[in-house]
């Protein structure tokens, strides 16, 4: 029966929204019980308060202190660095003349404050001397104290420059007397003080290698950098794979080189790969960051693609955090964190509940409106809001866990403003419908004719909505990215909720008599509408009697094609039991 | 109820129509003198006032506070911080944290130096520690020029897209120019009632605008989808003329874009209310501000300035002007016998 294909589709719809549901419901319910998440959404810096960091800059002996532009690029910086890490709204500011401010919601770990304070700068150089280190055991648990024989000063009895002058930077004569004995002297444990990580880059550098426990394994001499880090157009992580596409189960970072990059890469890859990587530890390339050695592996074909990979002792967590930083460049100084420290909310409880007042009181005058407009059908919006309210909920707790993402006072604002632009999808569908109504189809034909333009219209819009929110989700940093999320989910979940709970209510409710005989409570009395076909088999005489008066011809140019057709019906068609067309009006 | 309902049926029939489209230099006239008021209004407050996040301010900070307790002396210490900044400098417009166990944290508006030295007397009084205890600072803007960079950069290439989004669902450039139009209009209208009343633009006013932003197209859209419906369908073959087709779209939606102009300023009221009248200035007050003109503007302006444009755009088409000239014959014809 063609009766039946809209309830049954509706009862489809409906289960779909009920899958859909049970399904957010469930992925949130396994977060909380199987991992961190939580019921309620997280809250922002604004209102729970979080931590504040202060960055002061790691200077050498005798460096001037940073220049406001360094800082203010420094801050751009580090706030791509958090942005990337989740939409957590953090607020960073420079303080005074050199310090920089980080505010961050929540508890920072290590890898937060890591990915924060490094500098990032990243630098390939050869490899001309390697040694397993001379201390073993040192890293976190030692108490680093330079001493002289640490990092001596080249002494007059030891030449500082090689009998020829180097002609690569793989060349051996880089080292002089003077710097090999610095080498054999150099304690790694000291490796923190020595200030590698603003070495020259034209100079050869004396430095370690770091294991995943924070020991050091090996200690070298490298040849001037190669290759820096400024020449990195992108970098992601991931896991490794072998020659075969078998992933090794290795995290690691790969880089993709500008077109310099690429170039000089492949140059010293090239020249690499002529020593013997069994023999020859000069076949081997550092991979250096902020002064230390990541790792060195061995050359064993020209890379000329520019896109390397880095291996080394990564986690899935410190691969993402080092990938992030390449990615957005290097700190134009070094950083340490001085003080971390938990901080109040600026706002705090009393203004987050009388936003959510604020918001009742809203969604209280929009269903008083609603009803006093639409009547029984006002009804149908605000289950459709409450229903929309639910997955809005669900998706941003889950957003808060695994995106970390974050509620602030503008954002709850903007909520309760998405109840406006939602609950306008509706009245572009109830009006459609009223139009259908007036053009005088029966109530279920008019249901599912006005769904069709209504939701043309209805997508057409609602695009606009989410280019506006995708653009500026990809595009802005801080603040605007945390509102691009809102409006962007806010609109997704209005068009599903259209879709899958406001037509499927609607189809099934134009088959109930209460609204199907147009009860003046409906709504949709055709009656009240001014219809022209009234119920089944009554036709009444269409609105433009007034015709022949001066100011009907106006009237009459204005008839819309349906009621022309409407009159032209009633004129002509003496089988009175017959409904206009129903889709003549589609164009 | 009932008779509003009449309204929109007549609307719909075309029994009752408001000419939006052939007033149009009236309407020109009003959002000319608007835009201008939008201009020189701020200009004559002495331009837009940006709030701490935009220019930086002063920060203090006060240590070794006793009895800040976990929970009850916080809302206390916060509220005794404002109150004594605000005692100094009513605009300070100060922003309270609890830093650590035991200080507390001050960020206000730039201070002159003597303000500042007579804000650090007064911290250290209200919170009975040593004046050498408090310490002032500068502290930069949070809201740096890089947002303000990239936001721009966004929404330039949002505009070009949405543009061309329209373009090629409404298969003319001229809806996009005029849905651009009326969009400039709302933000000017917009951003000038906030200059002219001295608010404060914050991140949160900033937010407000990009959701008018949105809005505003958003609501063009529907209505220009009707009218493309309306001047396909008859085309050629209509009674009425291309800019009667449109009124009558505009007359037929006039119901919709009231009903969604109440009801999507309702919540924005609501949190106006309260953010403005009970909790004062603040977050919630700067963005409910900013939507709740917007959205009446975003709203006014697809009826009164999108529309009439679009119409005044198409109208010297040779065919959509050569079929006016044949309706205007037939309409002389006619009167004539």
């Amino acid at each position: 029966m063609a009766r039946s294909t809209p309830v049954k589709k509706a009862w489809r719809s409906l289960a779909w929204l009920l899958v859909i549901t049970a399904g957010l419901t469930g992925i949130l319910a396994y977060g909380v019980i199987f991992d961190n998440a939580s019921w309620a959404p997280k809250l922002a810096l604004d209102l729970e308060g979080g931590a504040q960091i202060t960055l002061a800059p790691k200077l050498g002996e005798g460096e001037a202190s940073p220049s406001s532009e360094q800082l203010d690029q420094a801050v751009a910086i580090i706030r791509q660095r958090i942005d990337a890490s989740g939409v957590s709204e953090a607020e960073i500011a420079t303080q005074g003349a050199a310090n920089i401010v980080v505010s961050i919601p929540g508890t920072p770990d290590e890898e937060t404050l890591r990915r924060i304070e490094s500098s990032a700068k990243l630098e390939f150089r050869p490899v001309i001397f390697t040694d397993v280190a001379a201390t073993s055991a040192v890293g976190s648990t030692a108490t680093p104290a330079p001493t002289a024989g640490a990092t001596p000063t080249p002494t007059s009895s030891l030449a500082t420059t090689s009998t020829a002058a180097p002609t690569d930077a793989s060349d051996p004569n880089w080292v002089s007397p003077a710097l090999f004995d610095e080498y054999t002297n150099f304690d790694c444990a000291t490796l923190d003080t020595a200030n590698t990580n603003v070495a020259p880059e034209g100079e050869p550098l004396i430095t370690c290698e770091a294991a995943v426990d924070g020991t050091y394994t090996y200690k070298y001499i490298l040849g001037p950098v190669e290759v820096s880090g400024d020449t990195i157009s992108d970098a992601s992580s991931g896991l490794i794979s072998n020659s075969q596409g078998v992933s090794t189960g290795t995290w690691g970072v790969f880089i993709t080189f500008n077109d310099k990059g690429t170039r000089e890469f492949a140059t010293v890859t090239e020249r690499l790969s002529g020593f013997d990587p069994n023999s020859d530890s000069r076949n081997r390339f550092a991979i250096v960051l902020d002064g230390k050695v990541i790792s060195a592996p061995t050359t064993q074909a020209i890379i000329t693609d520019g896109k390397p990979q880095i291996s080394g002792s990564f986690t899935q967590e410190s691969s993402k955090t080092l990938a992030d930083q390449l990615k957005f460049g290097a700190l134009p100084i070094s950083f340490v964190v001085q003080s971390n420290e938990t901080i109040s909310a600026t706002l705090g409880a009393s203004q987050l509940n009388s936003g959510i007042i604020a918001g009742l009181i809203g969604l209280i005058l929009v269903v008083i409106y609603s009803l006093f407009q639409y009547r029984l059908l006002g009804m149908v919006t605000v289950a459709s809001l409450v229903v929309a309210g639910v997955l809005t909920y669900l998706m941003i707790a889950i957003l808060s866990w695994r995106q970390g993402y974050r509620l602030s006072l503008a954002g709850v604002a903007g909520l309760i403003v998405a109840i406006g632009f939602t609950a306008d999808s509706f009245i572009v569908y109830f009006e459609r419908i009223r139009d259908e109504l007036r053009d005088g189809r029966g109530l279920p034909g008019s249901v599912e004719a006005g769904w069709k333009r209504a939701l043309r219209t209805i997508f057409a819009a609602k695009a606009v909505n989410l280019l506006s929110a995708v653009v500026l989700f990809v595009l802005a940093v801080g603040n605007v990215r945390g509102f691009a999320l809102t409006l962007g989910l806010t609109t997704v979940i209005d068009v599903l909720i259209v879709i899958l709970f406001t037509h499927p209510i609607l189809q099934l409710l134009a088959s109930t008599r209460f609204f199907a005989s147009g009860h003046p409570l409906s709504g949709l009395d055709p009656n009240a509408l001014g219809a022209v076909y009234r119920g089944r088999a009554q036709f009444r005489a269409p609105v433009l009697s007034a015709a022949k008066s001066g100011a009907g011809r106006e009237a009459a140019k204005r008839q819309t094609i349906a009621e022309r057709k409407a009159a032209a019906l009633t004129g002509a068609d003496t089988r009175t039991g017959t409904k206009p067309s129903t889709d003549g009006k589609d164009s | 109820m009932a008779s509003f309902a009449k309204f929109g049926n007549d609307l719909y029939t075309g029994a009752r129509s408001i000419n939006f489209v052939g007033r149009r230099k009236l309407w020109y006239a009003i959002a000319g003198v608007m835009i201008l008021l939008s201009v020189l209004l701020p200009l004559a407050r002495g331009g837009f006032v940006f709030g701490i996040e935009f220019r930086g301010g002063s920060e203090f900070q006060v240590a070794g506070v006793a009895d800040l307790g976990q929970d009850g002396p916080r809302a206390d210490a916060q509220t005794l911080a404002a109150d004594t900044v605000t005692g100094i400098d009513a605009q300070a417009s100060p922003r309270v944290s609890i830093v650590g166990g035991d200080s507390v944290r001050v960020q206000t508006e730039q201070l002159l130096p003597e303000e500042s030295n007579q804000v650090r007397d007064a911290l250290a009084t209200a919170f009975k520690v040593d004046v050498t205890s408090v310490n002032a600072s500068f502290i930069g803007p949070s809201w740096g020029a890089d947002i303000t960079g990239s936001a721009i950069r966004a929404l330039i290439v949002f505009l070009a897209l949405a543009a061309i989004l329209m373009a090629l669902y409404f298969r003319t450039w001229k809806m996009s120019v005029a849905a651009i139009a009326s969009l400039v209009h709302d933000i000017v209208i917009t951003a000038g009632v906030y200059g002219a009343l001295g608010f404060e633009i914050t991140p949160s006013a900033v937010i407000g605008f990009l959701t008018i932003l949105g809005f505003s197209l958003y609501d063009t859209v529907v209505v220009f989808d009707k009218i493309r419906e309306n001047t396909t369908e008859d085309a050629n073959s209509s009674p009425r003329t291309f800019a009667g087709s449109v009124n009558l779209a505009v007359n037929q939606t006039l119901v919709r874009s009231i009903n969604t102009g109440v009801v999507a300023a309702l919540p924005v009221a609501a949190i106006l209310f309260i953010g403005a009248v009970v909790l004062g200035a603040g977050t919630l007050r700067d963005i409910a501000l900013s939507l709740f003109i917007g959205i009446i503007v975003g709203t006014y302006s697809t009826i009164f300035i999108a529309a009439p444009i679009y119409s005044q755009l198409r109208e010297n088409e040779p065919a959509i002007l050569a079929h006016s000239k044949k309706l205007e014959a037939s309409r002389l014809l006619s009167s004539g016998k």
